[in-house]
Order: structure tokens, then C-alpha cells, then sequence
């Protein structure tokens, strides 16, 4: 790791200040993906930003349609809440099998939503459930959010403080995990919400999509065999040591099928 | 005696308290006063030419004590790294022995190779400095594997082997082979690949060097399997420094599975670099580090051919293997496809004639060397897939067609075509058990209900045999040993009567600490807190070969009964003097010399006392003190043999293979401690499935190592694996005095081979004959959708 | 140099560390806790699982500087100050649940957050617990029978 100035701040004001007036710093919130990058001298920041002392970032609130969870949530929590149990069981499923209880215990939601990796479960949830993503300077739906790998709508400075999930009718989530990393090698995430059916893919392309087709398809009937026939195009897919395109685009049919199964 | 920790008898783990305290002291755990840390500039290229190393930048750099290249190397005049074993061509020339710098010289030949050796005063600040090393390096076409290596025209690793073969070798009567070929009334025919693995013990590899300015005298302490062996090798070969000036302390070592058994250039460079700063130097692998550092296993691409009668006999067998050796030969690695390979290509049949060519090929790679099995797991995999092809081939059961060709119990000691003598075993006996045990006749019920389920059901066999116990010295040497495989041993009985043992070799989570108490209990007759087994530092230990090849109880264990013979014939000359009888009279037994057929005795403690409080003593006839050392050649290799039987469910849908149940029948000879025994089985099985189904260690074809991590390298984990059952059926070793044959290579011997027999049973219905491992999810899904287009077309 | 101020095993410790200094290299380097083991430099392996503030995390992917104020447990504290081994210990030896002894630290810390999770884990739900936790020598057969004997000793 190269050496960087370490700053514990107590508010995202401050937060905020620090990397606007810092191109080289860089916000941490449980660091389960930025320090592993760090271990590795991926990246050289200057500074650090620990949000970890932010006082209201987390925790869960549930009014009856809408779930909000605080940026700096654990997974483990996500998981381990009643709540969210009853209101999007799906989620606190997807939360309960990210990574392993070590890395639950100090990843975070917004961590994880604002690194968009390829590979992460929760961008899957925010966009399949058409999640609302609350910043420290505006509110940004999930559609107009992830803009591709390692990308999304974020300026310098602006922090996640907060997503919002509508309460959906039905939801699940079934990822093939990458046999080494555990990552998702493909996670597709089902929803039927207020706003119509929306299936949102992981792991399968350099950032998480949805899937079009299988949405039309799932909207005139909600059943795993409305789906059958259709294939994930294979164009733009990852391929890599432990799964092709090819492969990955088949795993997105059986995941989705999965996922229509196991929300009912 | 009154607790039962004999022979035979489950003893809980001494060593296991301070394990579960947090008070193990692993080398990394070691910190010496004033020391300094290593970090090893390696080459991101998997072949170049070296021009320029700039290291100006980087001496100047902060905390920077020292950078050494290969200018410091030459200029010291030190050696390179040694191998261990020389193996033939055909015609009795040589292998190719190409020069192993411990620091690259003109060329880096993989990557990962090292270049400089940075020295600082922090481990953060060494690899800080080692950026700052400007090294100009010239491109070369890198030969990333077995198959680009013997392409005509392709680049050179070394100006000694201009075509990249290391060795073409054989063994077997080829005329014999091509004869019975030839009146065959069929033949079995199998292409396979035995994949590259990672062994990853979960300590990464460490050395710390230190140096005595005072006396002269140098410390490694080291993550070895064989400290003596280190100190052997690096002495004499690489730093050129006398055995009585170098200490090699092997700690606790977290796990080796043969990866720890090679001298590595970071030992030699750390205790070289300690006596140049004049201050003790650490170096600890990262894991990264590991992957492109520690020598991978196997790496084989292999064609083979099983002639049999009508009758579905085998009558010859026929192999032709192409074995990786890596960029460089690592200690014993031209020995691990060769004689620890061909010669078990017989397996549990009475085949009678066997062919096998090897040739051995330097790739851009790290050097590939024994990994858990070494050899053997290539040979049984190998094997066992082809007689499961040769059943098939002949309309036969599998288990009818190894019956069919078991060598008969009577036949032993059995010589095989392959040099080797097998001295006893009873295949039927482990066969039988095993398919009673996983309910091998009430299969097909079994998969007829998991169809229901949408599941492919399968069940896999492997009847194999490995050869273990290395080694019987003269038999070693004419095969090209360079070293003895003897082990040693020193008992040491202390005045009070408690029992120090001093053996050569090393436990790095085989449980020696229990299992060799275990011996000295159950022979002298003293409780087990009084015996102290020592391992692992050549300041302490006679001599020794370490552990490895399944060899400690078989060979370390003989040394220790020998050397307990030698205590118990003095003491009876002791007690004979004490109780005033002829030596000839004088019993021992549960810890007391007595007079036979009298009640007078005397405790092995006060024999003990007396021995150093002489007294009352023969002086003119017998030295004081009670402390013998032996050394132990053993007679032969030891043949452990068994059945495993694997049951396995396939999701057609994803590819994935779920293993639902895991049978092993082992017959390793005596059993000491079940306990240890059953552990080492289901940690060989784990690792035997790790390479049946998930590990695998690819290079691109630009020859960077694609599977460097462990978020990239599949890892066996809890959800991966089964409960595994295991049982023992005992024949006893017919050479060695415990009767036992070793343990701990069997489950990864053993394992694979049954494993994807279950996997190529349950894609049966499509036709599919053979599948590569490791059966990942996607290359299942990728073999059933081929063999479906291949059905529609 | 930052300073970090924390406890640890129930007692208060501080040091001087870099920026960069990451927890497992605080308690081994700075407090000679070197039961805590580093297996990987992924995240993967769990040889370095202590709990701060009561939850198991990797101290090999958390910084010195992040734990400032933090209650810390590592192996050498599980185990009574006499020496008696804690009932998960035990149970490891009972059921060997160790062969080189380099994850089990990190073993008995994820069991021990396991059962304050679940005071009665079946083998599978072991298995899953543990996908962050590597061990090469065990096969894990005899990791799961440890900690399910371990979880029923505290239960009683």
C-alpha cells in the first residue's frame, strides 16, 4: 500500500469538502473493496476520507412502501434486519449472501452501490427494484445511475447518504457466483413493482443492465416459462477464466428463471 | 499402563494448544533484534533479455539499507539453486541441466522471476524502493506452455536445451508393449490432461537470515518441510558456507504439501544478504507473491493405450506423457514425472508389460515440482480413467473389469514391469468395503429418484496405489538421487527418566508431536507428558531428510524404533548389573526390566537414573548415560492402496456438480492414531476434489499467470466439500518394523479419478467418454452441449 | 505518525503507526499479538479474523487507524487467563479440527460470531458461514464437527 494522510470526518459536509478540495482523495466507507485494491498498489490516493464516524448515515427506516437504508448500512445488518425481511425479502436476501460474514460486517450499501463493480450484488437490487439513490446534493433514480464499469452519476464530492427501495409485489434474487472470487459471475435480480416488471443483471457485463426482453415477457405473464425461449445476447458480455460470454448468457436465462420461481 | 495411548489409540493433538492460543511460532511470527525486511523486485515479463538494471534511485530511496543484483551475486561468487535429481535421456545422456540463478542473470524466464533484493528498515519502505528500480528489459516470444514449448522453431528457454526438452525418457519393455499391442482383441484409447495446480498452504513461505559477526555463524530460520536438507543444499551448492557454520530452524510451518520441500532463492538470499548487512533480514511472501514464486504441481498433457484379450485382461499398456517442468528445475522435479509416475503405472493389475515415454519441457513458467502425491495422483488419475474407458470399451462393469485384473493376494510381494516390488496389499478387501459402504449396488435407484429432481446422478471408482515411504538409498541413487532417504533418529533419555526425541523429520500439521509420543509410549511405557518429540532445527537434530512422499512414520517412524531397541538393549545390560542376572534373563515390558520368571524389576526410570548417576554401574563394560541415535534406510518404498467411490450430482442447467457423498477405503498399513490417519485421508480427498473440480492455474498465451490470486485460483472451500468416510483396511508393510505404510498422500492420490468417473457417469446419457478437470461448472455445461450438438448432428 | 488508541483482550493499547497500517499489522508488528495469521492479500482466506466491536471482520482489509477507540478480541484472548481453553477451543481438539494450526485462529473467531449469531448451526449453515474462512489441510469435515460440538458445549 502506498502511504496516503488518513482523515476521520464527523459530518458528509466535511466529507464532501475534503474531496472537492482533493482530486487524489478518496472516501471510505467499510473499505472492503477499496483496501484490498489499495494492498495490491492499484491506486495511489492521496487521502482518505473515513466515513465511519458520520453519525445517521446508518441504519434502516421503513414507511409502508418505501425501505430506506442508510449509505453507511452493513451488509450484515441489511441481512440480519426484520424489517427489511418482511417488506423486500429479496434484499436482505441479497445482502445476506454477499461476500462472507467477515466482509457483511463492514461493507456497506453505499460503499458498494457507488463502486458499481461489475460484479457487485446490490447494483442488481437497486435497479431491478427501481431504487432511489440519495446523495448529499440531489436524489438520482437507479436508471440514470450506473453509467458503466466502476461508473456512475456521482460528481467529485457527491456522497451516497441514503437508498430508497419502493416495496415491490415480488422480488428475488439468484446469482451464480464466481467459483473463486465468489462475486457474482452472474446475479439476476427480478422484480414486480408499481412501476411494472424489471429485471436487472450482474456480473454478466462490465456494468449491471437490464434486461429488456425478459421484462416484456415477464409483464404479460409472471411465470419462469414466460421466459423460456428468451436468450441473452452474448455481444458486450465478460468472459474470463471461469466463464465465457457464451456461458455467462446462458446463466442469465437460468438465473431469471430461477429468480421468477423462487419470488412466486 | 492406565491411559490408553499406545498404538492404535485416537490421542488427542499435544501440539494442538498452543495452535488453538495463538501461540504457534510460524516464521513470520519470529522477529529478530535489529531486523530488516526483504521485498524481491520480480519480473512482470515472462521471458526477456536483461539488459540494464538501474538500482541508484532505489539505494537512495528512505529506509534503504541495501539492493543487491546479480552484479552482487557474481561478485560473491555464489552458486545457483541445485536440483536434486538427475533423470536420463533414452540413450543414458544427461538431462538438461540449465543454470537456476537466485537472482536473474542475462534472461527472466517467467514471471516472477527475481531480479533484486531491496533491504529496508520497514517491509512497506523495501517495496516503496523496489519501484524505484529501472530495469530495461528486452522483449522475448514467451513459450507459455507444454504444447507451444515442442512447437518447431519455438523460442529457447536455455541455450543447453535448444528444442526446451529438458529429458526423453522411458521405462518398460517397449517390444514386449508393441507385441502384446499387436494381439490385442481390443484397445482402450484416452487423450488427457492432468491440470497445473497451486499448492497454497495457508502459510505463505517466509525466511528470515541472520548473522552472527561474532562467531561467523549464520541462522535461516525458514517455512521448510526438510531443514537439513536446506542447509545442505544452500551451504555447499549456493552461499558456499560450511554445515558447522549454518543453522537451519524450520518453526512451525503452516502446511507444505510438498511446496515447502524445494530450496528457494528468497532462503538463500535472506541468510546471504544477513551476513553482507551484518543484521537479520525477514522476507515474507505475499499470497500474490506466492502464486508466481512457490512451485506449482503436476502439468501434464498424456496419450495412453490399454491392450486387452477377450476376456477384457489387460495385456499391455502404453504411455506417452509430456510433463512441464516449469522455466527452471526445481529440487526434485525431473524425479516427479518419472519415477514417482511411470513406476506406478501399473496400478493394482497384474498388466504384464508397460510402456511409458516422458518428455520434460521448460516453459515460461514457475518451475513445477512435487505437489501432495507428486506423481502419483498423475499416474492413478491416469490410469483409472483408462481402465473406466477400457470397461466401457468392452461392454464390461467397471468393477468386474478391476476385479478381473487385480494383482491376486497371493501373488505378493508382486514385481511389477515398472522397476518397482509391491510387498503386499489386498485390492479385493478395500474394493469390497468400499462399495458396501457407499451402497454401490443400490446406485441406479439412487439416480433414477434425482432425475425426478432434474439432477444427473453419478458414481465414480478408483481403485489405486501409490508408492511412498521414499526412499531405500541405493535404490534412490541409481534412479538419480542425488542425496540419501534415510531418516534419523536420537532418543534421549533424560535422568529422570522422561524422554526427549529428536527426529529428521518435520511436522507441519501431520501431528508427529502426537503420533511418534504415541511410539515411544506404547515401547518404553512411560506417559505420554513425558515424552517431548523435537523436529525441525538442524542446531538440535543429528541429521535428517525432513517429510515428505508420505515417509515419516514409515521411515522417521523406523528410525525412532530402532533407536528405542538400542535404549532398551542398554538399559537391559543396566539392569542386569542392578539385578544381578544374566542379560539374557532380563524382560522388558510396560515400562519395567524385570528377571524373567522372578518378580524382581527395576522402572525404566530408575534404569534411567542410574545410566547417569553411575554408581552402581558396569564402567569397565558400558558408557554412562542412556542416548542412542539410529538411522534408518528402509528396504523398500511402502505401497499404500485403496477404493475410494465418489457420488456426485450434476445441475444440468448451470453445470454444476454438487458431490453428495465421498467414500474412502484406505489401506495405509498399521494405523497409529485413527484420529490423525482419518484427518490426513479427508485433507488428501479435499485437495484431490480441488483439482477434480475447481483449481486450476492458467497462463495466457502471453504467458501471464491468469489465476494469481485467490480471488482468481479457486480454493476449496466448506460449501465446496463433502463430509468425506473414511475407513482403513489393514494389510501390514512387510519391511519396515511398525508395519505401516503412510497416509497422507492417498486422498489426493486417490480421489480424483472417481471423482469425474461420477461426473462422466452422470453425462453417460450423452454419450460424453472423458471430461478434463476441473470439471468447473461451465466446462460441464460447455462438454453437455457438445455432446448434444454432436447427437443432433 | 497517526496514533491509535484502542483495547484490546481487555486491555488498553496504543502505538504509532503509518497511515497505511492496517489492523492485523498493528497487532502483530506493534503488539505482538501474532496469533492473528496473514494467508492472503485478497481479502479471502480469514486466517486474520478477529472481532472488533463484537463482530468478526479481517484485520488485513480494515486500517489501525479505523479501529481508534475500538473494543478488540484476537485468538489470545478467547482462552480463560489460567489457561483453560474456551469451549470452541476445546472442541477443535476434540475433533481435530487442526492440522498446521495456520487458519485456526481465524476458524475459532468466525465460529465463536457464528454461534452469537446462531446458537445451533447445522453443518450446512457451518459450511456457508465459513466461505470467507480457508483452511488447506482439514477438508473442513472436521472444522464443521468442531464447531457444531463447540456451539452445543456453549450451550450449556
Amino acid at each position: 500500500m502506498y502511504d496516503f494522510t488518513y482523515a476521520r470526518v464527523s459530518s458528509v459536509a466535511d466529507a464532501a469538502k475534503q474531496l472537492k478540495g482533493d482530486d487524489d482523495a478518496k472516501a471510505v466507507a467499510g473499505g472492503m473493496t477499496l483496501i484490498p485494491t489499495l494492498k495490491l498498489r492499484l491506486a495511489k490516493p492521496s487521502a482518505l476520507v473515513d466515513l465511519g464516524g458520520v453519525k445517521d448515515l446508518a441504519g434502516i427506516k421503513v414507511d409502508g412502501k418505501t425501505v430506506t437504508i442508510g449509505a453507511m448500512t452493513t451488509h450484515g445488518a441489511v441481512a440480519a434486519s426484520a424489517e427489511v425481511k418482511k417488506a423486500i425479502p429479496a434484499l436482505a436476501h441479497l445482502a445476506a449472501h454477499i461476500g462472507d460474514p467477515a466482509v457483511r460486517n463492514r461493507g456497506t450499501i453505499g460503499g458498494s452501490v457507488a463502486n458499481n463493480d461489475p460484479a457487485a450484488d446490490y447494483p442488481a437490487g437497486v435497479l431491478a427494484l427501481g431504487a432511489t439513490i440519495v446523495t448529499n446534493e440531489r436524489q438520482i433514480a437507479a436508471d440514470d445511475f450506473f453509467k458503466g464499469m466502476f461508473e456512475t452519476a456521482l460528481k467529485p464530492g457527491e456522497l451516497i447518504t441514503a437508498i430508497s427501495f419502493p416495496v415491490p409485489e415480488k422480488a428475488a434474487y439468484m446469482k451464480f457466483p464466481n467459483p473463486a472470487s465468489r462475486y457474482a459471475m452472474v446475479g439476476v435480480f427480478v422484480a414486480k413493482t408499481a412501476g411494472g416488471v424489471r429485471v436487472a443483471v450482474t456480473g454478466a457485463a462490465p456494468s449491471v443492465f437490464r434486461q429488456k426482453d425478459m421484462e416484456a415477457a415477464l409483464t404479460k405473464k409472471w411465470a419462469p416459462d414466460a421466459i423460456e425461449g428468451i436468450k441473452q445476447k452474448q455481444d458486450g458480455l465478460n468472459s474470463d477464466i471461469h466463464a465465457s460470454a457464451e456461458y455467462r448468457a446462458h446463466l442469465v436465462g437460468v438465473m431469471a428463471k430461477r429468480a421468477v420461481q423462487a419470488a412466486g | 499402563m492406565a491411559e490408553n495411548v499406545g498404538i492404535g489409540a485416537s490421542v488427542l493433538r499435544k501440539e494442538d494448544f498452543r495452535f488453538l492460543t495463538g501461540r504457534g511460532t510460524y516464521v513470520d511470527d519470529i522477529n529478530r533484534p535489529g531486523q530488516l525486511y526483504a521485498h524481491i523486485l520480480r519480473s512482470p515479463h515472462p521471458h526477456a533479455n536483461l539488459k540494464k538494471i538501474d538500482t541508484a534511485r532505489a539505494k537512495q530511496a528512505p529506509g534503504v539499507i541495501a539492493v543487491y543484483t546479480r552484479h552482487d551475486v557474481n561478485e560473491d561468487k555464489l552458486g545457483g539453486m541445485p536440483c536434486g535429481w538427475g533423470v536420463k535421456f533414452k540413450d543414458d545422456t544427461p538431462m538438461k541441466e540449465p543454470a537456476h540463478p537466485m537472482l536473474a542473470t542475462e534472461k527472466v524466464r517467467h514471471v516472477g522471476d527475481p531480479i533484486a533484493l531491496v533491504i529496508a528498515e520497514t517491509r512497506a519502505q523495501a517495496k516503496d524502493a523496489a519501484e524505484q528500480i529501472a530495469v530495461d528489459y528486452e522483449i522475448l516470444k514467451p513459450v507459455p506452455t507444454i504444447n507451444d514449448a515442442i512447437k518447431p522453431g519455438a523460442a529457447a528457454l536455455h541455450t543447453e536445451a535448444p528444442d526446451n526438452v529438458c529429458y526423453d525418457w522411458h521405462i518398460g519393455d517397449k517390444s514386449a508393449v508393441d507385441s502384446a499391442f499387436g494381439r490385442a482383441h481390443k484397445v482402450a484409447k484416452l487423450d488427457l490432461v492432468n491440470n497445473r495446480l497451486v499448492p497454497n498452504a495457508m502459510e505463505p513461505r517466509a525466511a528470515i537470515g541472520d548473522f552472527d559477526s561474532a562467531n561467523g555463524d549464520y541462522t535461516l530460520y525458514t517455512t521448510s518441510q526438510n531443514p537439513h536438507v536446506i542447509r545442505l543444499l544452500m551451504g555447499a551448492f549456493v552461499l558456499h558456507i560450511p554445515e558447522s557454520k549454518l543453522r537451519v530452524v524450520a518453526p512451525d510451518v503452516g502446511g507444505g504439501f510438498g511446496s515447502k520441500i524445494f530450496h528457494y532463492a528468497e532462503e538463500a538470499l535472506v541468510t546471504w544478504a544477513a551476513g553482507k548487512v551484518k543484521r537479520p533480514v525477514k522476507w515474507t511472501a505475499d499470497r500474490s507473491e506466492s502464486f508466481i514464486s512457490d512451485a506449482h504441481g503436476r502439468d501434464h498433457v498424456t496419450h495412453a493405450e490399454m491392450a486387452m484379450d477377450k476376456d477384457g485382461k489387460f495385456l499391455a499398456l502404453r504411455v506417452q506423457t509430456l510433463a512441464n517442468m516449469g522455466a527452471y528445475l526445481s529440487s526434485f522435479a525431473p524425479a516427479v514425472p518419472t519415477y514417482l509416475y511411470a513406476t506406478l503405472l501399473a496400478g493394482c493389475y497384474a498388466t504384464p508389460a508397460v510402456y511409458a515415454e516422458v518428455k520434460a519441457v521448460f516453459t515460461n513458467t514457475v518451475p513445477v515440482d512435487a505437489y501432495r502425491g507428486a506423481g502419483r495422483p498423475e499416474a492413478s488419475f491416469l490410469l483409472e480413467r483408462l481402465v473406466d474407458v477400457a470397461a466401457k470399451e468392452m461392454g464390461m462393469d467397471r468393477v468386474d473389469i478391476r476385479r478381473r485384473n487385480f494383482i491376486p493376494n497371493s501373488a505378493f510381494p508382486y514385481q511389477t514391469p515398472v522397476a518397482v516390488q509391491y510387498d503386499s496389499g489386498d485390492y479385493f478387501g478395500t474394493l469390497d468395503m468400499a462399495l458396501k459402504a457407499s451402497n454401490w449396488s443400490s446406485f441406479r435407484d439412487r439416480q433414477q429418484e434425482a432425475k425426478k429432481r432434474g439432477k444427473l446422478r453419478g458414481i465414480g471408482i478408483s481403485t489405486y496405489i501409490e508408492a511412498c515411504g521414499v526412499a531405500p538409498s541405493n535404490v534412490a541413487g541409481a534412479l538419480g538421487a542425488r542425496a540419501g532417504l534415510y531418516e534419523v533418529a536420537n532418543v534421549r533419555v533424560n535422568p529422570t527418566g522422561s524422554v526427549t526425541i529428536f527426529t529428521g523429520t518435520h511436522s507441519h500439521g501431520q501431528g508427529h508431536e502426537t503420533t511418534f509420543a504415541q511410539l515411544v509410549a506404547d515401547r518404553l511405557g512411560i506417559a505420554m507428558d513425558q515424552i517431548e518429540i523435537s523436529h525441525g532445527d538442524t542446531g538440535k537434530i543429528p541429521f535428517g531428510m525432513g517429510t515428505y512422499g508420505s515417509r515419516s512414520l514409515a521411515v522417521g517412524g523406523s528410525a525412532i524404533v530402532k533407536a528405542m531397541d538400542k535404549i532398551v538393549n542398554k538399559g537391559k545390560k543396566i539392569a542386569a548389573h542392578l539385578l544381578e542376572a544374566a542379560e539374557a534373563d532380563i524382560e522388558f515390558k510396560d515400562g519395567k526390566f524385570s528377571v524373567a520368571g522372578t518378580d524382581k524389576s527395576k522402572t525404566f526410570g530408575e534404569i534411567a537414573l542410574t545410566a547417569y548417576v553411575p554408581h552402581n554401574y558396569p564402567l569397565d563394560v558400558l558408557e554412562p548415560g542412556l542416548d542412542e541415535t539410529a538411522f534408518y534406510d528402509p528396504k523398500n518404498f511402502t505401497f499404500p492402496a485403496g477404493c475410494h467411490i465418489c457420488e456426485v450430482e450434476i445441475d444440468p442447467d448451470t453445470g454444476n456438480t454438487t458431490i453428495i457423498t465421498f467414500t474412502a477405503v484406505d489401506d495405509v498399513g498399521r494405523v497409529i492414531n485413527p484420529m490423525i490417519v482419518e484427518g490426513q485421508v479427508q485433507g488428501g480427498v479435499a485437495q484431490g476434489i480441488g483439482q477434480a473440480l475447481l483449481e486450476s492455474c492458467i497462463y495466457d498465451g502471453n504467458g501471464q499467470l491468469l489465476s494469481g490470486s485467490m480471488s482468481d485460483y479457486t480454493m476449496p472451500r466448506a460449501d465446496n466439500l463433502p463430509n468425506v468416510d473414511v475407513s482403513t483396511h489393514v494389510t501390514l508393510c512387510t519391511h519396515n518394523p511398525l508395519g505401516v505404510k503412510g497416509c497422507g498422500e492417498v486422498g489426493s492420490i486417490g480421489s480424483p479419478p472417481a471423482i469425474i468417473g461420477a461426473i462422466v457417469d452422470a453425462l453417460s446419457e450423452y454419450g460424453v467418454k472423458h471430461i478434463e478437470m476441473p470439471a468447473t461448472p461451465q466446462r460441464v455445461w460447455q462438454t453437455i452441449q457438445a455432446a448434444k450438438g454432436k447427437k443432433a448432428a | 505518525m497517526p496514533q491509535v488508541s484502542l483495547t484490546v483482550n481487555g486491555k488498553k493499547a496504543s502505538a504509532e503507526v503509518e497511515s497505511r497500517t492496517l489492523l492485523v499489522q498493528l497487532l502483530r508488528e506493534k503488539l505482538g499479538l501474532t496469533g492473528t495469521h496473514v494467508g492472503c492479500d485478497t481479502s479471502q482466506c480469514g486466517a486474520c479474523v478477529v472481532h472488533v466491536n463484537g463482530k468478526s471482520i479481517k484485520s488485513c482489509t480494515i486500517l489501525a487507524v479505523q479501529c481508534e477507540g475500538a473494543e478488540v478480541l484476537t485468538i489470545e484472548g478467547v482462552a480463560k487467563p489460567d489457561g483453560t481453553l474456551h469451549p470452541m477451543q476445546n472442541a477443535f481438539r476434540e475433533n481435530h479440527g487442526l492440522q498446521c494450526g495456520f487458519c485456526t485462529p481465524g476458524m475459532v473467531m468466525s465460529a465463536l460470531d457464528l454461534v452469537k449469531n446462531n446458537p445451533a448451526p447445522k453443518d450446512r449453515e457451518i459450511r456457508e458461514w465459513l466461505e470467507g474462512n480457508l483452511c488447506r489441510c482439514t477438508g473442513y469435515h472436521n472444522i464443521v464437527k468442531s464447531i457444531e460440538a463447540g456451539a452445543a458445549a456453549m450451550r450449556k
